[in-house]
């Protein structure tokens, strides 16, 4: 017993439910107040740029080499994330609106999808599509991972999009149909635009994330960022060379990101919305 | 004279709390009927059924020879016609002032963007507010949007105007601006069903004071009558409490 209330798990359960929660594995925002100098996100950002730069100026061999060899795989990686962002927000639309319906059949479909997606390990979303359904369907790698990813990150994108559609006040949807608007008039003229708002920094955070997770493909020999650096150090051994290198460029883009959505965020903070 | 409005046998429960007991309610063209009583009383559920935000579980409301409480009918003709204040103004906050009174006439009546525009810019004359076309809602007062509010109502050239408690969201000297439109609106010959408890506005613009209790009408009467002789006991009590 004495072990158990000492136990930090055990610890956790007793603070109150916290007001905002963070869907995704967390991607460093920034919090206000910490933003001097030396804040966590200047710390880590310049500092993975400085890292970089001394590497590549003063270890040439093989970390300049490294670096001139990743860019294609730097493209696919955006290209990837990119697309599945957009396929992602298309179906996390629907599959939203789909959640909110008031027909029983299509709330169904879409909330068995999204509870269907999420339980699923992404990579192995990304095996079954390319693999398993391979035998049927023979899908290039880069197809499967766009598909793939469009199809789980539609998943919570969904969640996100119902959660904003329902944050916006029940009065809205009210003066509109008190108006005469039909339900998708409404949704369409005065609900979305609303939602947008409230929507783009989680959205952001996704778009980080998939740009991780789009890491992933690299097994389905997609050519990206991290396919680039292990062909690089599968030939020339510099296995740690290559992967610092790697893990350096993921991070310096990953905190770049964050640092808009966060920016993003404190706009819409400061004028609530943006006309 | 056929009435304008007629609720028959109104019946609403939500859960376990009836809502509405079998309220029967006429209404005739040009009238102002003001519906006051206690929270709960089931004077907002009433008026919201009338465009049927909120569906009656049994009982049939007419407008104009319209039936509301029809599933067939064709709610959104009918709701053109109902324009609605509510307590919480409900304005766009996306949109700007003009766009708030011009959304619904161009996207409900197709009403060309310059003329709608044209309506909207007379609206906002007659509420006061000419010089508020391009402000957002969030750079208005509580009184100027709610006066927006009623233009955009108005802006669908309704028959009947419905207010749900319009001014219980508002400072105290805002209140006036708003009472004053509305009581320009009756003048005008404007049918409203007002749910309120502005005893001054009763006295300048209504026909008649409805007093509803648990669900039911307990007392209607025109409002001198009303205010200095109500005759339920129950009406006496609530207007001690209010007066």
């Amino acid at each position: 017993m004495e072990q158990k209330k000492t136990d930090p798990g055990q610890e956790e359960e007793l603070i109150p439910l916290p007001t905002h929660i963070n869907v995704t594995d967390g991607t460093l925002i920034p919090q206000k107040g910490e933003q001097g100098a030396l804040s966590a996100w200047n710390i880590s950002f310049f500092g993975a740029l400085a890292v970089l730069g001394i590497l590549v100026i003063f270890f040439p061999d093989p970390y300049r080499k490294i670096l001139s060899f990743v860019p294609d795989g730097l493209m696919v990686t955006f290209g990837v994330t990119v697309s599945a962002i957009f396929f992602a927000l298309i179906i996390g639309l629907f599959a939203g609106l789909g959640r909110i319906s008031q027909i029983t059949i299509v709330n169904r479909i879409a909330t068995v999808y999204v509870e269907v997606i999420r339980g699923i390990p992404l990579l192995v979303q990304l095996f079954y599509i390319y693999y398993a359904l391979g035998n049927w369907v023979k899908l290039s790698g880069p197809a499967a991972a766009i598909l793939a990813m469009s199809i789980c990150y539609g998943a919570y994108m969904a969640e996100i999009f119902r959660a904003g559609i329902q944050s916006i006040p029940k009065g809205q949807m009210e003066a509109a149909l008190a108006l005469g608007l039909s339900r998708s008039q409404a949704m369409r003229k005065v609900i979305l635009p609303q939602t947008i708002k409230v929507i783009l920094p989680p959205i952001g955070n996704e778009f980080i994330a998939l740009l991780k997770d789009s890491s992933l493909v690299s097994i389905l020999a997609v050519a990206d960022l991290l396919r680039r650096g292990r062909e690089y150090a599968s030939t020339s051994f510099r296995y740690f060379e290559s992967y610092t290198v790697i893990a350096l460029i993921y991070l310096v883009m990953t905190l770049f990101f964050s640092r808009l959505v966060a920016m993003m965020e404190e706009r819409l903070r400061h004028r609530g919305t943006l006309h | 004279m056929e009435p304008f409005i007629s609720i028959r046998g109104a019946r609403k429960t939500y859960g376990k709390v009836e809502a509405l007991r079998g309220v029967d309610l006429e209404v005739h063209k040009g009238e102002v009927v003001l519906i006051i009583g206690p929270s709960g009383s089931g004077k907002s559920t009433l008026l919201r059924s009338v465009n049927r935000l909120e569906r009656l579980d049994s009982g049939t409301i007419y407008i104009d020879g319209d039936c509301v409480t029809d599933d067939k009918a064709d709610i959104r003709q009918i709701r053109e016609e109902v324009g609605m204040v509510f307590q919480s103004f409900n304005l766009f906050p996306h949109l700007s002032v003009l766009e708030n009174i011009t959304l619904a006439p161009t996207t409900v009546k197709k009403v060309a963007a310059i003329e709608a525009e044209e309506i909207a810019l007379r609206l906002l004359k007659k509420v006061g507010l000419s010089d508020k076309a391009q402000a957002y809602p969030d750079q208005l007062s509580g009184g100027q949007q709610q006066r927006v509010a009623i233009a955009r109502a108005l802006a669908m050239n309704p028959k009947v105007m419905l207010f749900d408690e319009p001014t219980s969201a508002l400072d105290p000297e805002m209140i006036k601006e708003v009472l004053d439109v509305m009581t320009a609106l009756a003048r005008e010959g404007m049918t409203m069903l007002v749910v309120s408890h502005e005893m001054g506005f009763a006295r300048a613009a209504a026909n008649r004071v409805i007093f509803m209790d648990q669900g039911q009408i307990i007392e209607s009467a025109p409002p001198d009558e009303f205010f200095t002789n109500p005759k339920e006991d129950r009406t006496k009590r609530f207007l001690e409490h209010i007066l």
